[in-house]
């Protein structure tokens, strides 16, 4: 499990605001192992959104440079970035961007269409089996508005995961959600990185970051802070002991 | 994606606003439906008037006198009034065929107790060759007859349906002004004219029976119709009609006789029909460009309103390529739905037209292929700009639009 995913070095983001500079990001240097669960902390200005940005090949860093699954990510065009983002990375996001009036099917298909690879038929499969990972196949043919939050997070977890990509990259997951249903949104992380699955999540909730293995905290675009969490805690342990709400 | 994953995709997004889809599209039927009507009309109109020029018979020159503007006060003692003895004259020029004088009067006809109030020509025997007028019952009369003045007449089929209903007309005695008069045939129905008027409903006689009985010492206008030899004909011989006409009446201008050959009519009406099937088409030409102005506003407005779409489709590996295509061809989709209605709308249009105003109106091929060509040129146009500015968002801003 210890093969290198992905690393940076130097990486830095600056944006031009008129006459002023912004330095999002300088100089960040990491490196990530496959089957790591990664949460990426840091009060909101300190540059954890600009690293996933580029993390996720959303965008592209000033300086610096990003190996990915041994690809020089940093050196391709917005058409290359495209094909990384569909076949690499599995993207969740705080208020789930789903897309509406589809159904949590062919939401979650959404990344087969864009890849080549697949017939409707194996799309269907895929999606279903994806569906069914995060517990939540049931409702396959409800749109987006007849689920639930938490539920509507699980249609997203499964999008991120049905084109097996190298990482999940999750964006605030559980910002939109209640106590329990993050509890249960974390659980399904967790279940996943059992599985083998890389997960990098930016949080800015210490509660949240309690379920993964390391903590990288960000302060003014730089790393203070890069550390193991041994005792993780377990999502499942948690649930049971979350008194349930009377109605 | 393949192209067809796209077409699925945008047509899916289509069908999730249908009442705003089908109201995009409204503007597109209403200009397509409104060219092709155009087009029908113009091109029926077109049509009948053709019927009706070849109608008038084959290589046909009319020549009459001219009244108005400075030629009345020139010609203020009728110098320029033909007379048959001009006819007889013509009927020696080089490359004629046939020449027949023409009376045109209005009258009174009965039969026992039935009442019709007709037209009345008196022409030559050869008037049938030159209108190519033929006889569906009886027969015609002849030159002996208009040498003796016959009281004869051959009748159309409006004045025989209104005179005898179901009896044979053939050889009863009709009156003409009180004047009695045998029916020796009945016309071959020729139908309506250009502006409506029956041409069944006339009468035929002889022009010298015509001119004595009933128009009697009253004078009327007289105009000549003629036939050229051949088609290559007829431009020297309506000269020639001129330059005899002139010479025959002294101190008359060539303003004075109006020659006009068929083919300078069917040239004219040709022009008039062209010129306004042009009109009708750039009106309708116009609406279309409305509609498809339509079209780029829906889609503009679709752009913003879907940016969040766009941003999620982006990130979960959409390219610029299937986001431009995926817009595109929603609005291609759009114009070319459109045009089908459209086509459909404007048969049926062109077909209540064609039946209120009894013509024959034809949708030509042609013009099916032209709207729908260009209301697919519409849809690429006007949708190309919207989905270029869907394409083009900022990755990270759209996802964090609000």
């Amino acid at each position: 499990m210890n093969t290198l995913l992905l690393e940076t070095k130097g990486l830095s983001k600056t944006y031009i605001m008129g006459q002023i500079n912004v330095h999002a990001l300088r100089d960040v240097d990491i490196t990530v192992n496959n089957g790591e669960f990664i949460a990426v902390m840091g009060a909101s200005g300190s540059g954890k959104t600009t690293f996933m940005n580029l993390l996720g090949c959303l965008d592209k860093p000033t300086e610096g440079s990003y190996w990915l699954d041994e690809v020089e990510v940093h050196k391709m065009s917005s058409e290359q970035l495209t094909v990384i983002r569909n076949e690499k990375i599995g993207f969740v996001f705080q208020s789930f961007y789903l897309l509406p009036r589809t159904s949590a099917l062919e939401n979650v298909e959404l990344p087969l269409l864009y890849s080549k690879k697949s017939s409707a038929q194996e799309r269907k499969a895929k999606a279903m089996q994806a569906l069914e990972i995060v517990g939540i196949a049931d409702r396959s043919t409800h749109f987006p508005n007849q689920l639930s939050g938490g539920q509507q997070q699980r249609v997203a977890i499964a999008r991120a995961i049905v084109n097996d990509p190298s990482f999940i990259l999750a964006d605030e997951p559980t910002g939109n959600l209640d106590t329990r249903t993050s509890i249960e949104v974390m659980a399904v992380f967790q279940q996943l990185h059992r599985q083998g699955k890389t997960v990098v999540l930016v949080t800015h909730e210490q509660e949240i970051a309690r379920y993964a293995n390391r903590h990288i905290t960000f302060r003014d675009g730089r790393i203070i802070s890069d550390i193991i969490n041994e005792n993780p805690a377990d999502a499942r342990v948690d649930l049971k002991n979350l008194p349930l709400e009377e109605d | 994606m393949s192209i067809f994953g796209i077409i699925k995709i945008a047509l899916k997004s289509l069908t999730r606003n249908k009442t705003r889809t089908f109201l995009t599209m409204l503007g597109i039927i209403i200009g397509v439906a409104a060219v092709i009507t155009m087009l029908a009309i113009g091109q029926g109109a077109k049509k009948i008037v053709e019927d009706q020029v070849s109608s008038m018979g084959t290589n046909v020159i009319m020549a009459h006198s001219n009244f108005s503007g400075t030629a009345v006060r020139q010609a203020a003692g009728g110098g320029n009034l033909i007379t048959v003895d001009d006819v007889e004259a013509m009927r020696d020029l080089d490359g004629l065929l046939y020449a027949s004088p023409v009376y045109n009067t209005w009258g009174q006809l009965k039969y026992e107790g039935k009442n019709w109030r007709g037209s009345i020509a008196g022409v030559d025997a050869d008037y049938f060759f030159i209108r190519n007028m033929s006889i569906a019952q009886g027969e015609l009369f002849y030159g002996s007859d208009v040498e003796n003045g016959n009281k004869v007449c051959v009748i159309g089929k409006t004045v025989a349906d209104n005179l005898f209903g179901d009896i044979d007309p053939i050889d009863k005695v009709i009156r003409i002004r009180n004047i009695p008069f045998t029916v020796r045939g009945v016309l071959t129905e020729k139908g309506q004219s250009v502006m409506g008027h029956d041409q069944d409903d006339i009468v035929i006689a002889p022009y010298t029976t015509v001119f004595q009985r009933l128009l009697g010492r009253r004078w009327r206008v007289m105009s000549v119709i003629v036939s050229a030899q051949s088609k290559d004909r007829i431009h020297l011989l309506q000269q020639d009609i001129l330059d005899l006409l002139q010479a025959r009446h002294r101190g008359t201008t060539s303003e004075e006789f109006i020659v006009s050959s068929q083919t300078e009519l069917a040239e004219t009406a040709n022009e008039v029909s062209n010129t306004m099937t042009i009109l009708l088409a750039s009106i309708a030409g116009i609406s279309l460009l409305v509609g498809g102005i339509g079209i780029m506003n829906i889609m503009l407005v679709s752009v913003t309103e879907r940016v969040k779409e766009i941003g999620i489709r982006m990130a979960v590996g959409a390219g610029k390529r299937d986001v431009l295509l995926q817009f595109i061809i929603e609005a291609i989709s759009i114009s070319i739905m459109g045009g089908i209605l459209g086509i459909l709308l404007g048969f049926g249009a062109a077909k209540i037209v064609g039946n209120t105003m009894s013509w024959n109106i034809a949708v030509t091929p042609w013009s099916i292929a032209l709207s729908v060509s260009f209301s697919m040129a519409i849809g690429v146009f006007f949708g190309w700009y919207p989905a270029k500015k869907a394409a083009n968002l900022n990755l990270i801003d759209a996802l964090r639009y609000e």
